[in-house]
């Protein structure tokens, strides 16, 4: 492959460890100050992106400081309003304060993701690294069994459990975790067949280590890096799924303020539909999204380039 | 290259029988069964009394043991018999005949859509790289990877009601009855799904395209003199198409995903909005036979982009 055409780290290498490798060991190093200092140079956008994520965070968290108005409390006399000095983006059909369900929707729908993503990669990286290191019986019956899993479509599989669990938080959060888990186990599976045949793996074995303590002492850490790269990039579509089955109306139930519910409940407004309804909502599922791709890309980019013919 | 078709075939098939599996489980072995949901809540005023509950319970064959609920689907499924929807008693093989065709033409013409919008633009960025095309490109397609589908679906509504005042069409018309009524319903969820997917499919063809002008190969027939437009057409495009294909393959999932939602936006009356309503209507039978029709057609779908893959790539058929 012609060399003009690779990104070469804009770090130099006296400075920095190479790149693909996130964490390095050695005395008297602080990894973690210094990766975050490689990200800012690397990347602008990914920490613009960050910082707008960590906003949006702290929106949801503080949501009941930040908002003006009660996102629960119908109030009849002031329905349908546009955006206003008083409201600023307008009220909905029942008279709640839209600018206030968008920052407790963010609660909800942060909460979601980053939940069903967590326990959906914690699974995938237990899986994975297992399935992979194992090899044999137990890695060709997960491979099958992640074939078929993976050969359902991930928001009908969701669509699937909601329906036979009933809509309630927990459930979508399972849902969601369960169609993530498939490609996050495939993706640690593939980095962990190559860590395994690295020279101190071989020599653990050599001098007695057990399986599980060489997956967990010498395997895993190397599939930290990647973890995060997934970690990022399924926060994105856990967010959109999250939506959509809120959407559809599936998802969390009423009354609790969820983007994709407030967009869902437009569609009975169809004689005059009050673009705010839809505008502000859906913005802030795509700002949202937005900011969480921009992140797993730029953590990508650091973190380990080869990543992007795994995930694409 | 019928030995790879015929392979891929014979694996299809116990993928498809764990498909089954998976949605049987999925329905049944999970806390509560069916029936309990409609027990333990009112649908609307219909409420059962323990008697009908009871005969229902039967008539579904929900007393009866696993393995027999589960032969017995199978068994009806194969002969053509997808039994009857629950609510309605209308049967649901002619529900899904209906309806199918739409949401299938509107996967198809989303496909088209996004490699008409992706490739032209992921080539362009990439032959110009770090161009002010290339960045607005880039800018492009980080935004409508972000956007949700049925969000830009609603926008576009939104557009069409406030300034042309024009309304989604609720009725059926079928591509070979009436193309014009047909296509002003599928052109707005297919562009909303394509736009979403074309942005994806555009990051693609760049990254692809990139690695591939990086190639030997490239170099030395810009040195034997062939022209770029030639170039471009002979090599670059063939090579590239590959990884292109392959990503198109793993998002038809989300495009599937995606349509269920993109039909509630725009009201079109195909299997997704059905899907919806059956389980909004806690309706088992359409539910299942639903998600089978479409797992089906997805493990079929993935072996047709397996064998085009060997179509395109000649050393695929001998590995």
């Amino acid at each position: 492959m012609s060399t003009q055409l690779q990104k070469t780290p804009r770090t130099d290498a006296a400075a920095s460890p190479p790149v693909g490798v996130a964490f390095p060991a050695g005395p008297g190093r602080r990894p973690h100050v210094g990766f975050v200092r490689r990200f800012y140079r690397s990347s602008f956008l990914g920490s613009a992106a960050t910082i707008l994520l960590i906003a949006i965070f702290a929106i949801g968290a503080f949501a009941n400081i930040v908002s003006p108005y009660d996102p629960l409390a119908a109030n009849f006399a002031a329905t349908r309003r546009e955006p206003s000095a008083q409201y600023l983006l307008g009220t909905d059909y029942l008279g709640r304060d839209v600018l206030s369900r968008i920052f407790y929707g963010a609660r909800i729908s942060l909460l979601v993701a980053v939940t069903s993503v967590l326990i959906g990669d914690a699974i995938g990286f237990i899986w994975g690294v297992s399935s992979g290191y194992l090899g044999r019986r137990f890695d060709m019956f997960s491979q099958r069994l992640l074939d078929i899993m993976l050969s359902f479509p991930g928001l009908i599989l969701a669509i699937l459990l909601m329906a036979a669990l009933g809509a309630r938080l927990e459930t979508v959060i399972l849902a969601i975790a369960v169609s993530r888990v498939p490609l996050s186990t495939r993706v640690i599976r593939s980095v962990v067949l190559s860590v395994k045949e690295f020279a101190y793996v071989e020599a653990a074995r050599c001098i007695g280590a057990t399986s599980p303590r060489i997956m967990f002492r010498h395997v895993a850490p190397q599939c930290l890096a990647p973890m995060l790269v997934i970690f990022s990039a399924n926060l994105g579509t856990a967010i959109f799924a999250e939506s959509a089955l809120a959407f559809l109306g599936i998802g969390v139930p009423e009354p609790t303020p969820t983007w994709g519910r407030m967009l869902g409940g437009v569609l009975s407004e169809a004689f005059r539909p009050p673009w705010w309804l839809i505008v502000f909502p859906g913005a802030a599922i795509t700002i949202t999204i937005m900011a969480a791709n921009l992140v797993g890309d730029a953590l990508r980019d650091i973190l380990d380039p080869r990543l992007k013919q795994r995930i694409g | 290259m019928h030995l790879y078709v015929f392979r891929r075939l014979l694996i299809a098939i116990p993928t498809i029988i764990g498909v089954t599996l998976l949605i049987f489980l999925a329905m049944r072995i999970l806390p509560g069964d069916p029936l309990e949901m409609i027990e333990n809540e009112s649908v609307g005023t219909i409420r059962l009394t323990p008697e009908q509950l009871a005969s229902a319970r039967a008539s579904l064959g929900l007393d009866r043991p696993y393995y027999q609920q589960y032969l017995t689907w199978m068994y009806d499924v194969l002969r053509g018999n997808f039994g009857t929807s629950f609510w309605r008693g209308e049967p649901l093989i002619e529900l899904i005949s209906r309806r199918a065709p739409i949401t299938i033409q509107i996967a198809l013409m989303a496909v088209a859509v996004s490699w008409m919008i992706g490739l032209p633009i992921g080539l362009l960025s990439a032959i110009r790289r770090n161009s002010p095309v290339d960045y607005l490109a880039r800018l492009f397609v980080t935004l409508f990877q972000a956007i949700p589908s049925f969000f830009l679906g609603l926008l576009a509504i939104l557009v069409g009601i406030l300034y042309f005042s024009w309304r989604p069409s609720m009725t059926i018309f079928y591509l070979w009855d009436d193309p014009v009524k047909n296509l002003q319903m599928t052109i707005g969820p297919a562009l909303a799904l394509g736009v979403g997917l074309g942005a994806f499919i555009a990051r693609i063809t760049r990254s692809s395209t990139l690695e591939v002008l990086g190639e030997d190969y490239i170099r030395t027939a810009r040195a034997k003199g062939l022209r770029d437009g030639a170039l471009l057409i002979r090599h670059v495009l063939k090579n590239a198409l590959l990884p292109i294909v392959t990503v198109t393959g793993l998002a038809l999932g989300g495009l599937i995903g995606g349509s269920v939602a993109v039909e509630r936006a725009f009201g079109v009356p195909g299997l997704g909005l059905a899907l919806v309503m059956a389980v909004n209507e806690r309706d088992w039978m359409l539910i299942q036979n639903l998600a089978l029709f479409y797992g089906v057609v997805f493990v079929l779908v993935n072996l047709l982009v397996d064998v085009s893959y060997a179509i395109i790539d000649p050393r695929i058929r001998y590995s």
